[in-house]
């Protein structure tokens, strides 16, 4: 095992609708993406944005692109329109994201 | 055997005021068929509404018309169509002012398509009352919250009537709120001749909209692993090269700069997308799972096998209200301690806020310390303690007063707060208008969209 930073098995955008984000990350490989599938929880999401994201987290799963789509209930302090904070638009939940550290088997950091 | 035909599409415009150079490059830098050009988002119909109810003669995008006078003779002389959705709450303006700027340059033989229909806000009183729920789909609110100040309302159009204007031989189709890939679409239905009914191919001419539709976000911009992206200053925009079947090659002209792989690809694809499944666009509902992405070249990624099924009975439609006034102002504070010293400044022009008699409830201040991990909040690690921060001091409120009084006890904090106060640039902040958002649908029985197509 070694703890690692998601920005070394996933890559990751985001973006706004409304007042929720929406983040998108890839797994690096496919067997990171079993793994993520089992660590990568809503739940877990949930805790890492606890002071941005006030509502519930809905985790998708799209296997043909290795993904996950993460969406984020009442993330952005009104939504682009309304909102004073400085990444209106999420812009950067999937960077702060990536920043989520995780241990992960050897085998599967290449 | 007869070359297999294939459809150049390409977006020179992700959103008003993208770079001019993007159009302008994929113009001369290679060949493309199409030219879409995505100038609406969310707040722009609101503002355009605004500025028509200022000058009649506005309400869209005139940066459109600056930019065709750059690229039209070039356009003329290679065949490349126009789509794009300049025509913002005025698309009647929008195709004069066309005409009158080609005619002024000498140009003739040109069809322009208007296509609207979109704007429901002339008769949004008599759709409320005859029945159209209009529920808030973020938040489940009635209509009747916001009936009296909505400020604009738009449904977001689909393919169908630029396909009957590419019929009739349209050159440059300008369209008021048609939902962004339906510009895409349009273009591959006429091409190809799909039927209204053929959902996969549809759903793929609808994924492809998606990809171009934010310019270089699938050609390395806003991409993760940055340092493998060249060449920013020169980046390609994304072309797809369509073939009848619906599948598809997401490239960038040769010699531009940027990166087209399937991570790339992937990224945007992922952009702004609610349930993957479940794509909802006035033509279809695509399936984003059913997507599969394959390198067949340098910076050239084939997707295929893409799965759709009718559209649901409604458009989205894109609602916006006037709700109250914001504030927002800024003073720097340097350390030791600048972070302690931003968070009781801010306290301090609250404080000062009620001592006028108009105390601002917590759930409507807004504070947030810049350089102290703003963006990344609880996200990661507290940061070493920084040597300056940027205090972002506001509120939201329908009082205009409550916020004019805060806007000014902002800069005495310089000499009466604590010290290493400073950058108090620019003028006291005041309060602007807020625009609210009221995202909803609309039955499409009570839509009528149209289209006319003009020549000069």
């Amino acid at each position: 095992m070694a703890l690692v930073k998601l920005f070394d098995i996933a890559i990751a955008r985001s973006g706004d609708k409304g007042n929720n984000s929406n983040i998108g990350v890839r797994a690096r490989s496919p067997e990171l993406y079993e793994f993520l599938k089992k660590e990568l929880t809503e739940e877990r999401v949930k805790k890492h944005f606890e002071k941005i994201c006030f509502g519930k987290v809905t985790r998708y799963e799209l296997p043909n692109l290795r993904a996950f789509n993460f969406i984020m209930e009442q993330s952005l302090g009104g939504g682009g329109t309304e909102t004073l904070l400085t990444d209106a638009q999420g812009k950067v939940h999937g960077l702060a994201l990536l920043h989520m550290e995780m241990d992960v088997p050897d085998a599967l950091l290449v | 055997m007869a070359q297999e035909k294939i459809v150049r599409i390409a977006n020179g415009q992700g959103f008003w005021g993208d770079s001019l150079m993007a159009p302008i490059r994929l113009i001369e830098d290679g060949p493309i068929d199409y030219l879409t050009l995505d100038y609406l988002a969310e707040i722009t119909m609101s503002v355009l509404q605004k500025q028509r109810q200022r000058k009649p003669e506005s309400g869209y995008a005139t940066d459109f018309i600056d930019l065709l006078k750059i690229i039209m003779p070039q356009c003329q002389q290679k065949g490349i169509k126009i789509l794009c959705n300049a025509g913002g709450v005025n698309p009647r303006a929008c195709v004069d002012a066309i005409k009158s700027t080609l005619q002024e340059m000498g140009m003739s033989g040109i069809k322009i398509a208007m296509a609207d229909g979109d704007d429901l806000l002339p008769q949004i009183h008599e759709l409320i009352d005859g029945g159209e729920p209009f529920t808030n789909l973020d938040n489940g609110g009635s209509i009747s919250e916001i009936r009296d100040r909505i400020t604009s309302a738009n449904a977001y159009t689909g393919a169908e009537p630029l396909v009957e204007a590419l019929k009739q031989g349209a050159d440059i189709i300008v369209t008021g709120r048609t939902a962004d890939p339906s510009l895409v679409l349009a273009p591959l239905m006429y091409e190809f001749g799909w039927a209204e009914d053929d959902y996969d191919k549809k759903a793929a001419g609808t994924i492809i909209g998606h990809l171009l539709e934010c310019g270089a976000q699938s050609t390395g911009g806003n991409f993760t692993d940055w340092r493998d992206v060249p060449d920013f200053a020169h980046i390609g925009y994304p072309i797809a090269e369509v073939s009848a079947d619906g599948s598809f090659v997401l490239t960038k002209h040769e010699g531009s700069g940027g990166l087209v792989n399937e991570d790339t690809v992937a990224s945007q694809l992922l952009y702004e997308l609610g349930d993957p499944e479940n794509f909802l666009s006035p033509d279809c509902t695509s399936d984003f799972t059913s997507i599969q992405l394959e390198q067949v070249g340098e910076n050239r990624v084939r997707a295929s096998g893409i799965k759709g099924r009718a559209p649901t009975d409604s458009y989205k439609v894109s609602m916006s209200f006037a709700n109250g006034y914001r504030v927002l102002g800024q003073l720097t504070f340097t350390g030791p301690d600048a972070v302690a010293k931003a968070e009781l400044g801010a306290e301090i022009i609250f404080e000062r806020c009620a001592m006028y008699g108009k105390p601002i409830p917590e759930d409507k201040r807004f504070v947030e310390v810049f350089g102290n991990a703003a963006c990344y909040k609880g996200a990661i690690a507290d940061p070493v303690q920084p040597s300056e921060v940027l205090l972002r001091v506001g509120a939201k409120s329908h009082d205009r007063e409550q916020l004019e009084i805060l806007g000014r006890e902002i800069a005495p904090l310089v000499t009466a707060g604590p010290i290493g106060v400073t950058g108090y640039a620019g003028s006291r902040a005041r309060p602007t208008e807020i625009i609210g958002y009221w995202p909803t649908l609309v039955k499409k029985s009570k839509v009528t969209t149209r289209y006319i197509v003009e020549e000069i």
